[in-house]
């Protein structure tokens, strides 16, 4: 795309008109050709590390990950390098597997309890916040901690904290009386235990990005607001929120990407288990690829696919969103 | 027009975001180059970053390149990443001249055909131990040579054992170690400890028990499966074993051991050292059989192989590399450093007058099995991961032994398939 624009602009440089006047009206054409030859091999030098970047960093990756996904990989033809194209048979594989069912529901789960509380919590701190009190900075930077730690760290403490017979959090249940939890090894926790971990690690991400929204509105209309006799909650409804909407959007769609893909934090803490229980797609992936001695690159690619594709999905679904908004 | 490249660059965006976790497949690696030309560097991979330069297994590498007239340039990785680097070398063409690797990866890279054979290759196995060179053996032939072996066996804490009132010399079989796991918990202490997690540990920790009731891994649901699964699952139920053994790696459930209030742990011969550390009386009994017997257990520890060069004439020297790490002195030295148990009869011996506390585990690795032993070779990871799984499911509540070794038969016939 920014090929087509400099493309565009090359004409109507300054500094042509300016040489054709002085040049022989006889070679004039010539010269122009030339000298737009030259404009454009410009154009293309610096447009060349760019270029190459994204096909080495973007498009070969994935064209990679796809053609991995089309063909029938085994070990032998990984390495030789000769592995037959298969077409679909690896995403018919994936799909029949009776991990799929599970892990998609669990990647659904997953990502859509995680939104929605890291918004929730994020946004109410954003507007607890916005009230400037004192303290109100230190406060907020201690809530940016969870960004802050390596992931290792926050989900090993979690694990930690989580664990079912040294864990903190049964010592606190026993001490209250309540009934210690398998927090991480049993199949009907285990999701939940990972999905508040992951939430209170998205927590400051959405703060951050609500409360520079937050900045942005200006203080007139609550004025005018309150002298209209609005209350707090009315304010919230119809001032604060309608005008964060763009933030909101935002938020929720890089939320979604990165919450669909988050891989190290289950893996640290259940790698995946006990059996599928709190198994995603990318978790899965791994799995199929990496996880067991014999892998399969094949299968996991096409997982792999699958979970960009979903991206894909809401990303295109954002951008309609904000064209109605926009239009 | 400006809409359209919007919704491109945003799908590339959100694409570009997505392709760490997808991409991983087919990165290529340049690191690992390492084709050394005719330089006279020679490539070394191993799985022990735990040992760097000046350590004695980094100088002894060192030396035995020195010694073939060449230089090694020795890369030390994590063992789940060395079978996957392996891989993409191989792939492109940039494998090391010699790689030591967990035994069973042996076969998963025979597969690959990206091993040479020790008959080839010309080194001598004669006087290695058969059921420790099984594990790198694939129709008949040889594709490795031990570095050492090493296996499970039970720990046991005598003073908590002793104020349980539990005479260890009685467990013998499956009923007196339950017996003597209620004791210990009647006395207010922990049963047993082990791993049962979801990886490859899992299995190996789970082999002795299902080895050991007479199960065979081309059956996963037969009686005997299921049996031991039921006595893991009997235990954890009963509060005998911890539930968080399901998230146990060998580490940690050894520090959960080492804490002092367990009476047995399951581990392996590389915890020796730490078990002197431990601040208690420990002792060592070989897992007991169903029936009684030692369980068969399965061969840990790793074998020096010789990947496929472009250039065969690189293979003298890797040969004298290879001949000098498993000489008999330098056995010894690396097994002592290592813990493990030699898999050579006269390097064992000199073991066990060194330190007398080895002779257990000389006779537990004396009779224990290769993972991929029997024919097996890469049917094992197909059978491996569902097994695992099906101990993850039956111990976390999830489904009856039955059922959930039921569906890892399934689930191994399929992926053998």
């Amino acid at each position: 795309m920014t090929l087509a624009r400099v493309d565009r602009r090359a004409p109507r440089s300054p500094a042509r008109p300016r040489e054709t006047g002085t040049a022989d009206p006889a070679d004039g054409p010539a010269l122009r050709r030339h000298r737009r030859r030259r404009n454009r091999l410009t154009a293309l030098a610096f447009l060349a590390p760019l270029a190459l970047y994204l096909a080495a960093f973007y498009v070969y990756p994935l064209y990679r990950n796809l053609d991995l996904s089309l063909r029938d990989y085994t070990v032998r033809s990984f390495v030789a390098g000769d592995a037959p194209f298969s077409g679909l048979d690896n995403f018919r594989t994936v799909l029949d597997d009776p991990t799929f069912g599970p892990a998609m529901r669990h990647t659904m789960i997953f990502t859509f309890v995680s939104i929605a509380f890291q918004y929730g919590a994020g946004l109410a701190l954003a507007v607890f916040f916005n009230r400037h009190f004192r303290l109100a900075a230190t406060l907020r930077a201690l809530f940016l901690i969870p960004w802050l730690l390596p992931l290792i760290v926050s989900a090993s403490t979690w694990s930690w904290m989580l664990n079912s017979e040294s864990g903190v959090l049964n010592h606190a249940l026993r001490t209250v009386g309540v009934a210690p939890v398998d927090w991480l090894n049993s199949p009907h926790w285990a999701l939940t235990s990972v999905i508040i971990a992951n939430i209170w690690i998205g927590i400051p991400f959405n703060l951050v990005i609500l409360y520079s929204g937050l900045q942005n509105i200006p203080g007139e209309l609550y004025e005018a607001a309150s002298l209209d006799g609005a209350s707090a909650w009315q304010q919230f409804r119809r001032i604060t929120f309608p005008l964060l909407r763009p933030v909101s959007a935002i938020t929720l769609l890089l939320g979604l990407v990165y919450t669909l893909k988050v891989f190290d934090l289950i893996w640290i803490m259940t790698k995946g288990g006990p059996s599928d229980a709190s198994s995603t797609l990318a978790t899965w992936s791994y799995q199929l690829g990496f996880g067991s001695l014999l892998p399969k690159f094949g299968p996991g690619a096409a997982v792999g696919n699958i979970l960009i594709l979903i991206a894909l999905v809401f990303g295109l679904l954002y951008i309609r969103v904000q064209r109605r908004q926009e239009a | 027009m400006r809409n359209t490249r919007r919704t491109l660059i945003c799908a590339v965006a959100t694409v570009g975001a997505l392709t760490s976790v997808a991409a991983c497949g087919g990165g290529s690696d340049s690191s690992a180059s390492g084709t050394g030309g005719s330089g006279g560097t020679y490539t070394f991979w191993d799985p022990y970053p735990q040992f760097d330069a000046s350590s004695a297994w980094g100088k002894l590498v060192g030396k035995c390149g020195t010694e073939a007239g060449v230089k090694v340039k020795r890369t030390a990785m994590d063992t789940t990443d060395l079978g996957n680097k392996a891989l993409l070398a191989a792939q492109q063409g940039n494998a090391p001249d010699v790689m030591l690797v967990d035994n069973p990866v042996v076969s998963t890279l025979v597969e690959a055909g990206i091993l040479n054979k020790t008959g080839d290759l010309g080194l001598d196995t004669k006087s290695i131990q058969k059921n420790i060179l099984g594990a790198g053996e694939i129709d008949g032939s040889s594709y490795g040579v031990p570095i050492g072996a090493n296996t499970l066996a039970l720990y046991y804490n005598k003073k908590v054992l002793a104020a349980a009132g539990v005479d260890p010399a009685s467990v013998k079989d499956w009923n007196s170690l339950t017996a003597a796991l209620k004791k210990v918990k009647a006395a207010g202490k922990k049963g047993i400890t082990f791993s049962a997690i979801n990886t490859e540990e899992g299995s190996f920790q789970f082999l002795p028990w299902f080895w050991g009731a007479g199960g065979d891994l081309t059956q996963l649901d037969s009686a005997k499966g299921v049996a031991a699964l039921s006595l893991w699952k009997g235990w954890v139920d009963d509060g005998l074993a911890p539930k968080d053994v399901l998230q146990n790696t060998q580490t940690t459930s050894w520090q959960e051991f080492a804490t002092g209030t367990y009476a047995f742990g399951e581990n392996g011969t590389w915890q020796l050292g730490n078990a002197d550390k431990a601040g208690f009386d420990y002792g060592v009994i070989s897992i007991p059989g169903q029936s009684g017997g030692a369980a068969p257990v399965p061969t840990g520890g790793e074998f020096v192989t010789v990947p496929i060069q472009k250039d065969s004439g690189r293979y003298d020297v890797t040969k004298k590399i290879v001949t000098c790490l498993t000489s008999s002195a330098n056995l010894l030295a690396t097994d002592t450093t290592l813990a493990y148990v030699a898999p050579t009869a006269a390097v064992q011996t000199e073991q066990v007058k060194a330190n007398p506390e080895l002779k257990p585990w000389v006779d537990a690795v004396a009779a224990a099995r290769g993972r991929t032993s029997g024919g097996l070779g890469t049917k094992y990871p197909t059978i491996s991961q569902p097994m695992w799984t099906a101990v993850q499911s039956a111990l976390s509540g999830g489904q009856s032994p039955q059922a959930a070794l039921d569906a890892a038969q399934k689930a191994a016939d399929k992926g053998g398939s």
